[in-house]
Protein backbone atom coordinates (compact mmCIF):
# COMPACT_ATOMS: atom_id res chain seq x y z
CA UNK A 1 0.00 0.00 0.00
CA UNK A 2 1.41 3.01 -0.83
CA UNK A 3 1.47 5.79 2.01
CA UNK A 4 0.22 8.35 0.07
CA UNK A 5 1.45 11.02 2.43
CA UNK A 6 4.82 10.47 0.88
CA UNK A 7 4.00 11.16 -2.88
CA UNK A 8 3.77 14.44 -4.20
CA UNK A 9 1.37 16.11 -6.04
CA UNK A 10 0.60 18.21 -9.32
CA UNK A 11 -2.27 20.48 -10.22
CA UNK A 12 -2.63 18.04 -13.44
CA UNK A 13 -3.56 15.54 -11.26
CA UNK A 14 -0.75 13.49 -11.34
CA UNK A 15 1.55 11.85 -8.15
CA UNK A 16 4.88 11.46 -7.91
CA UNK A 17 7.28 9.30 -6.10
CA UNK A 18 10.48 10.23 -5.76
CA UNK A 19 13.44 8.12 -5.51
CA UNK A 20 17.23 9.80 -5.49
CA UNK A 21 17.32 11.28 -9.08
CA UNK A 22 14.14 8.72 -10.87
CA UNK A 23 10.55 9.74 -10.21
CA UNK A 24 7.69 7.46 -11.03
CA UNK A 25 4.57 8.75 -11.73
CA UNK A 26 0.97 8.28 -12.20
CA UNK A 27 -2.23 9.64 -12.12
CA UNK A 28 -4.24 9.93 -8.62
CA UNK A 29 -7.33 8.36 -7.68
CA UNK A 30 -9.93 10.99 -8.23
CA UNK A 31 -8.88 11.54 -11.82
CA UNK A 32 -9.28 7.87 -12.46
CA UNK A 33 -12.60 8.26 -10.50
CA UNK A 34 -13.65 11.25 -12.33
CA UNK A 35 -12.40 9.74 -16.20
CA UNK A 36 -14.09 6.55 -15.66
CA UNK A 37 -13.33 3.34 -16.67
CA UNK A 38 -10.17 3.39 -18.42
CA UNK A 39 -10.05 1.37 -21.72
CA UNK A 40 -6.69 2.72 -23.44
CA UNK A 41 -3.09 3.79 -22.26
CA UNK A 42 -0.80 5.25 -24.83
CA UNK A 43 2.87 5.88 -22.72
CA UNK A 44 6.19 7.18 -24.21
CA UNK A 45 9.16 5.32 -25.30
CA UNK A 46 12.00 4.32 -22.56
CA UNK A 47 14.70 7.30 -23.54
CA UNK A 48 12.50 9.75 -24.83
CA UNK A 49 13.38 13.10 -23.50
CA UNK A 50 10.51 14.72 -21.89
CA UNK A 51 9.97 18.44 -21.16
CA UNK A 52 7.58 19.73 -17.86
CA UNK A 53 3.94 20.21 -19.16
CA UNK A 54 4.40 18.32 -22.37
CA UNK A 55 1.58 15.68 -23.10
CA UNK A 56 3.58 12.75 -22.72
CA UNK A 57 0.58 9.85 -23.04
CA UNK A 58 -2.99 9.65 -23.53
CA UNK A 59 -5.47 7.90 -21.20
CA UNK A 60 -8.71 6.91 -22.33
CA UNK A 61 -11.94 5.64 -20.39
CA UNK A 62 -15.23 5.19 -22.30
CA UNK A 63 -16.37 8.62 -22.51
CA UNK A 64 -13.65 11.22 -22.15
CA UNK A 65 -9.49 11.72 -23.02
CA UNK A 66 -6.78 12.47 -20.41
CA UNK A 67 -3.54 13.41 -20.88
CA UNK A 68 -0.50 12.61 -19.25
CA UNK A 69 1.86 15.21 -18.82
CA UNK A 70 5.89 15.27 -18.09
CA UNK A 71 5.55 17.27 -14.46
CA UNK A 72 9.63 17.43 -15.17
CA UNK A 73 12.03 17.48 -17.71
CA UNK A 74 14.34 14.63 -17.82
CA UNK A 75 14.64 10.53 -19.29
CA UNK A 76 12.41 8.47 -19.50
CA UNK A 77 13.83 5.21 -17.96
CA UNK A 78 10.81 3.10 -18.04
CA UNK A 79 7.14 2.53 -19.11
CA UNK A 80 4.33 0.35 -17.34
CA UNK A 81 3.67 -2.02 -19.98
CA UNK A 82 1.42 -3.65 -17.48
CA UNK A 83 -0.64 -0.55 -18.04
CA UNK A 84 -1.16 -0.73 -21.24
CA UNK A 85 -2.05 -3.77 -21.54
CA UNK A 86 -4.41 -3.94 -18.58
CA UNK A 87 -5.58 -0.31 -18.69
CA UNK A 88 -8.16 -1.61 -15.96
CA UNK A 89 -5.13 -0.85 -13.48
CA UNK A 90 -5.54 2.72 -13.56
CA UNK A 91 -9.11 2.25 -12.17
CA UNK A 92 -8.20 -0.88 -9.36
CA UNK A 93 -5.27 0.47 -8.29
CA UNK A 94 -3.63 4.18 -9.72
CA UNK A 95 -1.20 5.08 -6.93
CA UNK A 96 0.44 1.53 -7.13
CA UNK A 97 0.41 -1.03 -9.87
CA UNK A 98 -1.48 1.26 -12.46
CA UNK A 99 1.51 3.53 -12.58
CA UNK A 100 2.85 5.19 -15.91
CA UNK A 101 6.34 5.84 -16.44
CA UNK A 102 9.57 6.75 -14.69
CA UNK A 103 11.40 9.92 -15.46
CA UNK A 104 15.24 10.81 -14.34
CA UNK A 105 15.71 13.77 -13.48
CA UNK A 106 18.07 16.91 -12.25
CA UNK A 107 15.45 19.31 -11.04
CA UNK A 108 12.00 18.85 -9.25
CA UNK A 109 9.58 21.36 -10.12
CA UNK A 110 7.55 23.00 -7.36
CA UNK A 111 4.61 20.49 -6.34
CA UNK A 112 1.58 20.10 -4.31
CA UNK A 113 1.95 18.06 -0.70
CA UNK A 114 -1.19 15.55 -0.03
CA UNK A 115 -2.73 18.17 2.08
CA UNK A 116 -2.25 20.73 -1.05
CA UNK A 117 -3.59 18.60 -2.94
CA UNK A 118 -6.42 17.18 -1.33
CA UNK A 119 -7.51 21.03 -0.68
CA UNK A 120 -7.50 21.23 -4.74
CA UNK A 121 -9.64 18.37 -5.21
CA UNK A 122 -12.46 19.81 -2.17
CA UNK A 123 -11.50 15.89 -0.65
CA UNK B 1 -4.25 14.53 -16.84
CA UNK B 2 -7.03 14.66 -17.23
CA UNK B 3 -7.97 17.55 -19.68
CA UNK B 4 -11.21 15.98 -20.00
CA UNK B 5 -12.76 17.40 -23.99
CA UNK B 6 -16.41 15.76 -23.48
CA UNK B 7 -19.28 16.71 -21.27
CA UNK B 8 -17.68 15.55 -17.99
CA UNK B 9 -17.32 16.33 -14.01
CA UNK B 10 -15.54 19.32 -13.46
CA UNK B 11 -14.96 20.31 -10.07
CA UNK B 12 -16.79 23.03 -10.14
CA UNK B 13 -20.01 20.51 -9.82
CA UNK B 14 -19.11 19.66 -6.24
CA UNK B 15 -18.76 23.63 -5.27
CA UNK B 16 -22.20 24.72 -7.11
CA UNK B 17 -24.57 21.81 -5.85
CA UNK B 18 -27.37 24.17 -5.32
CA UNK B 19 -27.64 25.42 -8.59
CA UNK B 20 -28.18 22.01 -10.18
CA UNK B 21 -31.73 20.03 -9.70
CA UNK B 22 -31.54 16.70 -7.48
CA UNK B 23 -33.50 13.76 -8.66
CA UNK B 24 -36.34 12.61 -5.88
CA UNK B 25 -34.06 9.26 -5.99
CA UNK B 26 -30.87 11.66 -5.25
CA UNK B 27 -30.45 9.98 -1.50
CA UNK B 28 -30.84 7.06 -3.07
CA UNK B 29 -27.90 7.55 -5.17
CA UNK B 30 -25.32 9.07 -2.69
CA UNK B 31 -26.15 5.74 -0.16
CA UNK B 32 -25.38 3.53 -3.57
CA UNK B 33 -22.11 5.55 -3.74
CA UNK B 34 -22.56 7.18 -7.25
CA UNK B 35 -20.22 9.67 -8.37
CA UNK B 36 -22.79 12.50 -10.21
CA UNK B 37 -22.43 14.76 -13.12
CA UNK B 38 -24.09 17.99 -14.07
CA UNK B 39 -26.40 16.65 -16.73
CA UNK B 40 -28.88 19.50 -18.48
CA UNK B 41 -29.29 21.65 -14.94
CA UNK B 42 -29.53 18.02 -13.27
CA UNK B 43 -27.54 16.25 -10.48
CA UNK B 44 -27.16 12.83 -12.18
CA UNK B 45 -25.27 9.39 -11.26
CA UNK B 46 -22.56 9.08 -13.94
CA UNK B 47 -21.54 5.37 -12.46
CA UNK B 48 -21.90 3.77 -9.44
CA UNK B 49 -18.38 2.06 -9.50
CA UNK B 50 -17.43 1.03 -13.13
CA UNK B 51 -19.35 2.18 -15.89
CA UNK B 52 -18.24 -0.92 -18.09
CA UNK B 53 -19.95 -3.01 -15.48
CA UNK B 54 -23.10 -1.25 -15.76
CA UNK B 55 -22.87 -1.54 -19.33
CA UNK B 56 -22.04 -4.93 -19.72
CA UNK B 57 -24.98 -5.42 -17.14
CA UNK B 58 -27.92 -4.45 -19.30
CA UNK B 59 -26.47 -6.51 -22.07
CA UNK B 60 -26.22 -9.96 -19.94
CA UNK B 61 -28.58 -9.30 -17.48
CA UNK B 62 -30.05 -5.89 -16.15
CA UNK B 63 -29.50 -2.56 -14.79
CA UNK B 64 -31.69 -0.10 -13.29
CA UNK B 65 -31.51 3.62 -14.17
CA UNK B 66 -33.00 6.77 -12.69
CA UNK B 67 -34.43 8.87 -15.63
CA UNK B 68 -36.06 11.61 -13.43
CA UNK B 69 -34.55 14.26 -15.37
CA UNK B 70 -36.33 13.74 -18.48
CA UNK B 71 -39.31 16.02 -19.04
CA UNK B 72 -43.11 14.89 -19.02
CA UNK B 73 -45.84 16.81 -20.94
CA UNK B 74 -49.30 15.82 -20.72
CA UNK B 75 -51.25 16.73 -23.56
CA UNK B 76 -55.36 15.92 -22.78
CA UNK B 77 -58.54 16.92 -24.19
CA UNK B 78 -60.91 15.85 -27.21
CA UNK B 79 -58.34 17.50 -29.35
CA UNK B 80 -55.44 16.15 -28.17
CA UNK B 81 -54.83 13.31 -31.17
CA UNK B 82 -55.39 16.30 -33.60
CA UNK B 83 -53.20 18.81 -31.98
CA UNK B 84 -50.06 16.51 -31.76
CA UNK B 85 -51.06 15.62 -35.36
CA UNK B 86 -49.93 18.74 -35.85
CA UNK B 87 -47.36 19.68 -33.11
CA UNK B 88 -45.41 16.83 -34.56
CA UNK B 89 -43.79 15.17 -37.26
CA UNK B 90 -45.49 11.36 -37.01
CA UNK B 91 -49.46 10.40 -37.09
CA UNK B 92 -49.74 10.55 -33.64
CA UNK B 93 -53.92 10.03 -34.33
CA UNK B 94 -52.79 6.77 -35.60
CA UNK B 95 -51.34 5.16 -32.31
CA UNK B 96 -53.98 3.03 -30.42
CA UNK B 97 -54.16 3.05 -26.37
CA UNK B 98 -51.39 2.26 -25.01
CA UNK B 99 -49.14 2.12 -27.92
CA UNK B 100 -46.13 4.40 -27.80
CA UNK B 101 -44.46 6.27 -30.68
CA UNK B 102 -40.84 7.86 -31.15
CA UNK B 103 -41.40 11.32 -33.03
CA UNK B 104 -39.68 14.78 -33.65
CA UNK B 105 -40.66 17.97 -32.69
CA UNK B 106 -39.94 20.61 -35.72
CA UNK B 107 -38.98 23.58 -36.35
CA UNK B 108 -40.88 26.09 -39.13
CA UNK B 109 -37.59 25.31 -40.90
CA UNK B 110 -37.47 21.25 -40.70
CA UNK B 111 -34.99 21.46 -38.05
CA UNK B 112 -35.51 19.41 -34.95
CA UNK B 113 -36.20 21.08 -32.01
CA UNK B 114 -36.14 17.58 -29.83
CA UNK B 115 -36.96 14.01 -29.98
CA UNK B 116 -39.48 12.69 -27.96
CA UNK B 117 -41.65 9.65 -27.12
CA UNK B 118 -45.46 9.49 -27.10
CA UNK B 119 -47.70 7.69 -24.86
CA UNK B 120 -51.13 6.97 -25.38
CA UNK B 121 -52.33 6.44 -22.22
CA UNK B 122 -56.07 6.74 -22.40
CA UNK B 123 -58.83 8.02 -25.35
CA UNK B 124 -57.94 12.05 -25.12
CA UNK B 125 -54.93 11.79 -23.02
CA UNK B 126 -51.04 11.75 -24.29
CA UNK B 127 -47.95 12.25 -22.17
CA UNK B 128 -45.02 13.41 -24.05
CA UNK B 129 -41.46 12.44 -22.99
CA UNK B 130 -39.16 15.18 -24.14
CA UNK B 131 -35.55 15.28 -23.32
CA UNK B 132 -33.94 17.16 -20.17
CA UNK B 133 -32.31 19.99 -21.72
CA UNK B 134 -35.31 20.64 -24.08
CA UNK B 135 -37.66 20.45 -21.45
CA UNK B 136 -38.87 24.13 -21.89
CA UNK B 137 -38.36 24.52 -25.97
CA UNK B 138 -40.82 21.31 -26.03
CA UNK B 139 -43.43 22.62 -23.27
CA UNK B 140 -43.62 25.95 -24.86
CA UNK B 141 -44.00 24.42 -28.51
CA UNK B 142 -46.30 21.89 -27.67
CA UNK B 143 -48.34 25.00 -25.50
CA UNK B 144 -48.13 27.49 -28.48
CA UNK B 145 -49.05 24.77 -31.00
CA UNK B 146 -51.95 23.31 -29.46
CA UNK B 147 -53.35 27.09 -29.01
CA UNK B 148 -56.49 26.56 -31.80
CA UNK B 149 -57.54 22.75 -30.06
CA UNK B 150 -59.21 21.75 -27.36
CA UNK B 151 -56.73 20.79 -25.39
CA UNK B 152 -55.03 21.01 -22.26
CA UNK B 153 -50.99 21.24 -22.53
CA UNK B 154 -49.63 20.64 -18.66
CA UNK B 155 -45.81 20.39 -18.13
CA UNK B 156 -46.13 17.34 -15.47
CA UNK B 157 -42.12 17.16 -15.02
CA UNK B 158 -41.74 18.36 -11.53
CA UNK B 159 -44.11 15.90 -10.11
CA UNK B 160 -42.73 12.89 -11.72
CA UNK B 161 -39.81 10.38 -11.53
CA UNK B 162 -38.84 7.80 -14.45
CA UNK B 163 -37.07 4.48 -13.49
CA UNK B 164 -36.08 2.03 -16.26
CA UNK B 165 -35.33 -1.49 -16.30
CA UNK B 166 -33.18 -2.37 -19.01
CA UNK B 167 -31.84 -5.63 -19.94
CA UNK B 168 -32.82 -9.35 -20.74
CA UNK B 169 -33.92 -10.52 -17.68
CA UNK B 170 -36.04 -6.88 -17.40
CA UNK B 171 -39.35 -9.14 -17.94
CA UNK B 172 -38.37 -11.39 -14.70
CA UNK B 173 -37.52 -8.62 -12.87
CA UNK B 174 -40.99 -7.24 -13.44
CA UNK B 175 -43.01 -10.04 -12.91
CA UNK B 176 -41.44 -10.63 -9.62
CA UNK B 177 -41.82 -7.22 -8.37
CA UNK B 178 -44.52 -7.30 -5.73
CA UNK B 179 -47.27 -4.51 -5.17
CA UNK B 180 -47.82 -3.88 -9.27
CA UNK B 181 -50.99 -4.26 -10.96
CA UNK B 182 -51.57 -3.25 -14.47
CA UNK B 183 -54.46 -3.23 -16.86
CA UNK B 184 -52.39 -5.50 -19.18
CA UNK B 185 -49.63 -8.09 -18.12
CA UNK B 186 -46.46 -6.91 -17.89
CA UNK B 187 -45.47 -9.83 -20.37
CA UNK B 188 -48.17 -8.82 -23.23
CA UNK B 189 -46.87 -5.92 -23.77
CA UNK B 190 -44.91 -5.30 -27.30
CA UNK B 191 -42.41 -3.25 -27.75
CA UNK B 192 -43.54 0.37 -27.63
CA UNK B 193 -46.40 -0.72 -25.83
CA UNK B 194 -47.18 0.37 -22.37
CA UNK B 195 -49.95 -0.25 -19.96
CA UNK B 196 -51.43 1.87 -17.03
CA UNK B 197 -51.31 0.32 -13.77
CA UNK B 198 -51.27 0.45 -9.65
CA UNK B 199 -48.03 0.04 -7.63
CA UNK B 200 -48.66 0.03 -3.94
CA UNK B 201 -52.09 1.69 -4.92
CA UNK B 202 -50.34 4.42 -6.46
CA UNK B 203 -51.04 5.27 -10.52
CA UNK B 204 -48.23 4.51 -12.83
CA UNK B 205 -47.44 4.01 -16.50
CA UNK B 206 -45.32 0.69 -17.24
CA UNK B 207 -43.44 1.58 -20.85
CA UNK B 208 -42.17 -1.17 -22.98
CA UNK B 209 -39.46 0.81 -23.98
CA UNK B 210 -36.19 2.43 -23.62
CA UNK B 211 -32.91 3.55 -24.74
CA UNK B 212 -30.16 0.71 -24.57
CA UNK B 213 -31.05 -1.93 -27.43
CA UNK B 214 -32.26 -4.22 -24.74
CA UNK B 215 -35.57 -5.46 -23.64
CA UNK B 216 -36.72 -3.43 -20.84
CA UNK B 217 -39.42 -1.26 -19.50
CA UNK B 218 -39.76 2.33 -18.48
CA UNK B 219 -42.10 3.29 -15.45
CA UNK B 220 -43.32 6.45 -14.36
CA UNK B 221 -44.28 7.59 -11.48
CA UNK B 222 -45.31 10.58 -8.68
CA UNK B 223 -41.91 11.15 -7.25
CA UNK B 224 -42.86 10.53 -3.62
CA UNK B 225 -42.97 7.18 -4.69
CA UNK B 226 -40.01 6.46 -6.56
CA UNK B 227 -37.67 5.33 -4.03
CA UNK B 228 -39.41 2.85 -2.80
CA UNK B 229 -40.20 1.60 -6.37
CA UNK B 230 -36.51 1.36 -6.73
CA UNK B 231 -35.68 -0.57 -3.78
CA UNK B 232 -38.29 -2.55 -4.42
CA UNK B 233 -37.05 -3.26 -8.59
CA UNK B 234 -33.53 -3.90 -7.01
CA UNK B 235 -34.58 -6.67 -4.74
CA UNK B 236 -36.99 -8.17 -7.32
CA UNK B 237 -33.59 -8.03 -9.24
CA UNK B 238 -31.23 -8.97 -6.74
CA UNK B 239 -31.67 -12.87 -8.12
CA UNK B 240 -30.67 -11.59 -11.89
CA UNK B 241 -27.67 -9.63 -10.75
CA UNK B 242 -29.34 -5.87 -10.95
CA UNK B 243 -27.40 -3.28 -10.63
CA UNK B 244 -27.78 0.61 -10.65
CA UNK B 245 -26.87 2.08 -13.12
CA UNK B 246 -25.51 5.40 -14.56
CA UNK B 247 -25.59 8.10 -17.68
CA UNK B 248 -21.92 6.65 -18.47
CA UNK B 249 -23.48 3.36 -19.75
CA UNK B 250 -26.53 4.80 -20.73
CA UNK B 251 -24.84 6.83 -23.56
CA UNK B 252 -22.22 3.61 -24.40
CA UNK B 253 -25.47 1.74 -24.90
CA UNK B 254 -27.42 4.13 -26.90
CA UNK B 255 -24.53 4.38 -29.18
CA UNK B 256 -24.09 1.23 -29.75
CA UNK B 257 -27.56 0.69 -30.62
CA UNK B 258 -27.43 3.74 -33.05
CA UNK B 259 -29.95 5.84 -31.27
CA UNK B 260 -29.15 9.36 -31.50
CA UNK B 261 -28.65 11.50 -28.77
CA UNK B 262 -30.22 14.91 -29.18
CA UNK B 263 -27.57 17.67 -29.09
CA UNK B 264 -25.14 15.22 -30.68
CA UNK B 265 -27.02 13.25 -33.52
CA UNK B 266 -29.77 15.50 -33.51
CA UNK B 267 -30.15 19.80 -33.51
CA UNK B 268 -32.51 22.29 -35.39
CA UNK B 269 -30.01 22.23 -38.03
CA UNK B 270 -30.94 18.70 -38.52
CA UNK B 271 -33.26 17.39 -41.02
CA UNK B 272 -34.60 14.41 -39.68
CA UNK B 273 -33.77 12.33 -43.57
CA UNK B 274 -30.09 13.85 -42.76
CA UNK B 275 -30.44 11.94 -39.64
CA UNK B 276 -31.96 8.38 -41.22
CA UNK B 277 -35.39 9.74 -39.02
CA UNK B 278 -37.13 10.47 -42.52
CA UNK B 279 -39.73 7.85 -41.84
CA UNK B 280 -40.44 9.00 -38.40
CA UNK B 281 -41.66 12.38 -40.23
CA UNK B 282 -45.30 11.30 -41.66
CA UNK B 283 -45.74 13.13 -45.13
CA UNK B 284 -49.31 11.26 -45.95
CA UNK B 285 -51.42 12.47 -42.67
CA UNK B 286 -54.08 14.72 -43.56
CA UNK B 287 -53.75 18.18 -42.70
CA UNK B 288 -50.64 20.73 -42.07
CA UNK B 289 -48.03 20.25 -39.15
CA UNK B 290 -45.22 22.27 -37.94
CA UNK B 291 -42.20 21.60 -40.70
CA UNK B 292 -44.34 20.78 -43.10
CA UNK B 293 -43.73 22.41 -46.39
CA UNK B 294 -39.39 22.74 -45.35
CA UNK B 295 -39.39 18.99 -45.24
CA UNK B 296 -41.09 18.63 -48.31
CA UNK B 297 -39.05 20.94 -49.68
CA UNK B 298 -36.02 18.16 -48.37
CA UNK B 299 -33.14 18.61 -47.01
CA UNK B 300 -30.16 20.39 -49.66
CA UNK B 301 -29.01 18.15 -52.04
CA UNK B 302 -25.04 18.10 -50.64
CA UNK B 303 -26.59 18.17 -47.25
CA UNK B 304 -24.27 15.16 -44.99
CA UNK B 305 -25.58 12.05 -43.52
CA UNK B 306 -25.73 10.03 -40.29
CA UNK B 307 -23.71 7.43 -40.74
CA UNK B 308 -21.61 4.90 -38.27
CA UNK B 309 -17.71 4.35 -38.18
CA UNK B 310 -15.94 1.26 -37.07
CA UNK B 311 -12.04 1.11 -36.85
CA UNK B 312 -9.64 -1.00 -35.45
CA UNK B 313 -7.68 -0.76 -32.22
CA UNK B 314 -8.09 0.97 -29.14
CA UNK B 315 -8.62 4.81 -30.07
CA UNK B 316 -11.85 5.94 -30.65
CA UNK B 317 -13.15 9.23 -32.42
CA UNK B 318 -15.03 11.34 -30.05
CA UNK B 319 -17.37 14.35 -30.64
CA UNK B 320 -16.45 16.90 -33.09
CA UNK B 321 -13.26 14.84 -34.55
CA UNK B 322 -12.80 15.74 -38.56
CA UNK B 323 -13.41 12.85 -40.73
CA UNK B 324 -11.10 12.89 -43.75
CA UNK B 325 -11.79 10.81 -47.08
CA UNK B 326 -9.38 8.12 -48.69
CA UNK B 327 -7.99 11.28 -50.70
CA UNK B 328 -7.36 13.48 -48.12
CA UNK B 329 -10.18 15.58 -48.13
CA UNK B 330 -12.33 16.77 -44.69
CA UNK B 331 -16.00 15.00 -45.42
CA UNK B 332 -17.91 14.81 -42.44
CA UNK B 333 -17.28 15.32 -38.66
CA UNK B 334 -18.26 12.53 -35.35
CA UNK B 335 -21.24 13.09 -33.28
CA UNK B 336 -20.36 10.43 -30.95
CA UNK B 337 -17.70 7.64 -30.30
CA UNK B 338 -16.14 5.26 -28.11
CA UNK B 339 -14.65 2.11 -27.48
CA UNK B 340 -17.42 0.18 -27.72
CA UNK B 341 -17.53 -2.46 -24.46
CA UNK B 342 -20.12 -5.10 -25.67
CA UNK B 343 -17.90 -5.32 -29.15
CA UNK B 344 -14.66 -4.33 -28.62
CA UNK B 345 -13.90 -1.87 -31.66
CA UNK B 346 -14.53 2.02 -31.77
CA UNK B 347 -17.71 2.95 -33.36
CA UNK B 348 -19.16 6.21 -34.03
CA UNK B 349 -21.55 7.66 -35.20
CA UNK B 350 -20.47 11.03 -37.53
CA UNK B 351 -22.17 13.24 -40.55
CA UNK B 352 -20.57 13.19 -43.66
CA UNK B 353 -20.73 14.17 -47.44
CA UNK B 354 -23.19 11.94 -49.52
CA UNK B 355 -20.87 10.39 -51.43
CA UNK B 356 -19.16 8.67 -48.74
CA UNK B 357 -22.25 7.12 -47.37
CA UNK B 358 -22.10 3.64 -48.90
CA UNK B 359 -21.06 0.75 -46.42
CA UNK B 360 -17.39 -0.44 -46.40
CA UNK B 361 -16.14 3.34 -47.90
CA UNK B 362 -12.93 3.65 -46.11
CA UNK B 363 -12.40 7.03 -44.07
CA UNK B 364 -10.25 8.28 -41.87
CA UNK B 365 -10.90 10.13 -38.38
CA UNK B 366 -8.46 12.61 -37.04
CA UNK B 367 -7.49 11.48 -33.53
CA UNK B 368 -6.00 13.69 -32.28
CA UNK B 369 -3.43 14.89 -35.05
CA UNK B 370 -3.23 10.78 -36.04
CA UNK B 371 -5.02 9.37 -39.02
CA UNK B 372 -7.04 6.50 -37.77
CA UNK B 373 -8.41 3.91 -40.71
CA UNK B 374 -12.15 3.60 -40.47
CA UNK B 375 -15.12 2.07 -42.29
CA UNK B 376 -18.77 3.42 -42.85
CA UNK B 377 -20.88 0.39 -41.60
CA UNK B 378 -24.72 0.42 -40.94
CA UNK B 379 -26.13 1.20 -38.05
CA UNK B 380 -27.33 0.39 -35.54
CA UNK B 381 -23.77 -1.15 -34.23
CA UNK B 382 -25.29 -3.54 -32.04
CA UNK B 383 -28.56 -5.88 -32.05
CA UNK B 384 -29.90 -7.65 -29.49
CA UNK B 385 -30.09 -11.59 -30.32
CA UNK B 386 -33.76 -11.56 -30.47
CA UNK B 387 -34.75 -8.44 -31.93
CA UNK B 388 -37.57 -8.68 -34.49
CA UNK B 389 -36.17 -7.51 -37.75
CA UNK B 390 -39.65 -6.09 -38.39
CA UNK B 391 -39.85 -3.95 -35.45
CA UNK B 392 -41.23 -0.72 -36.44
CA UNK B 393 -38.92 1.35 -33.75
CA UNK B 394 -35.77 -0.51 -34.40
CA UNK B 395 -32.50 1.69 -33.97
CA UNK B 396 -33.94 5.19 -33.36
CA UNK B 397 -36.44 4.70 -30.35
CA UNK B 398 -35.51 6.19 -27.11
Amino acid sequence: MTDLASLRYTAEHEWIAVDGDVATIGITAYAAEKLGDVVFVELPTVGDAVEEGKVVGEIESTKSVGELFAPMNGTVTAVNDAVVSSPELVNSDPFGEGWMIKVAFTALPTTLDADEYDALVGE
Amino acid sequence: MPDQQQSHPQQSDARQPSALRLSPLHQVHVDAGASFTDFAGWQMPVRYSSDLAEHHAVRSSAALFDLSHMAEILVTGPGAAAALDYALAGKISAIGIGQAKYSLLLSPEGGIIDDLVVYRTHENRYGVVANASNRFEAAGALAARAADFDVTVFDESDGLALIAVQGPSSLAIMEKLGHLETVKPVRDLAYYWSTMGTYRGNEILVGRTGYTGEDGFELYIRAEFATELWRDLMAAGEEFGIVPAGLASRDTLRLEAGMPLYGHELGLDTFPSQAGLGRVVNLKKEGDFVGREAIEAGAPEDARKLVGLVSEGKRAGRAGYAVFSADDREVGVITSGALSPTLGYPIAMAYVDPAEIEAETPLFIDVRGTRVAASVTPLPFYKRPTQNESDPAKGTSK
